[in-house]
């Protein structure tokens, strides 16, 4: 099938794809997907355990001050290996992704990320036993952090 | 280019088996490569600390893959559960500037 387009139509649809990627293009979903399995492997990805602290309002961006934790004793196989951070709002999802160690004492962390716009930020743990646990927390964003 | 500094905060005494926060900043612009130079309108490419790593004795403690969305002058804040006196090493890994390290003595009493 073929699509014909008049000369208007067109114009009005390449502007509108300019001013698509001069706002930064956002994650696709299907980034944040790829990234989750590729962490989490087979295992089946469980809700909550994971705690994701955040503002629910930020005045800015550029620095959205966030903690994540997950209750454990961290100790023998009660134990959390690693925490992803995902926006799944920002031109790539990708954050940070925090590793523990029996030194750590709890699984607990602190950083501060900057967040195109509102949008939600996701925690992903895995635990000693493979288990994989999630949470997401929004997040307003008032002014966009990713400069342009 | 800005100086890079590491700056830690480390308490100085603990006791056995304590777990303390820590804190760690270091001063970098952490180009996200997102941005464009307003004059010429290229891409500024992304420039950044890649990698966070803290041992304690020379154990590993604490990791953290860093990505451009870490807000600039890079802050993190983890815990440790003090097992005997000795120094805690920090290591930052930049992708253009090298490596930064630091380090701070915890005394147990």
């Amino acid at each position: 099938m073929t699509i014909r387009l008049s000369r208007r139509e067109a114009l009005v649809i390449g502007a509108a794809g300019t001013a698509f990627f001069a706002a930064g293009t956002p994650a696709f979903a299907s980034q944040i997907d790829d990234a989750i399995s590729a962490f989490a492997g087979d295992a089946e990805i469980m809700d909550g355990k994971v705690e994701v602290g955040a503002p629910e309002i930020a005045e800015n961006g550029n620095s959205v001050p966030i903690e994540v934790s997950v209750d454990s004793a961290m100790e023998g196989d009660d134990m959390v290996e690693e925490i992803m951070l995902l926006a799944d709002g920002n031109p790539n999802p990708q954050v940070a992704t925090f590793k523990f160690s029996a030194l750590s004492g709890e699984a607990s962390a602190s950083t501060r990320i900057r967040l195109a716009k509102t949008q939600n930020v996701i925690a992903v743990a895995r635990m000693k036993d493979g288990s994989i646990h999630r949470a997401s927390r929004a997040i307003k964003v008032t002014i966009g952090g990713c400069g342009g | 280019m800005a100086k890079i500094k590491p700056r830690v905060k480390v308490p100085k005494k603990a006791k056995a088996g304590e777990i303390v926060t820590i804190k760690s900043l270091i001063s970098h612009p952490m180009e996200s490569g997102q941005r464009k130079d307003k004059k010429t309108g290229e891409t500024i490419p992304s420039d950044i600390v890649n990698s966070f790593k803290a041992s304690f004795n020379g154990e590993t403690v604490f990791e953290v893959d860093v990505s451009p969305a870490v807000s600039t002058n890079p802050y993190i804040e983890f815990t440790l559960k003090v097992p005997e006196s000795g120094t805690l090493k920090f290591e930052w890994v930049s992708d253009n500037d090298g490596t930064f390290e630091a380090e701070k003595k915890i005394t147990v009493s």
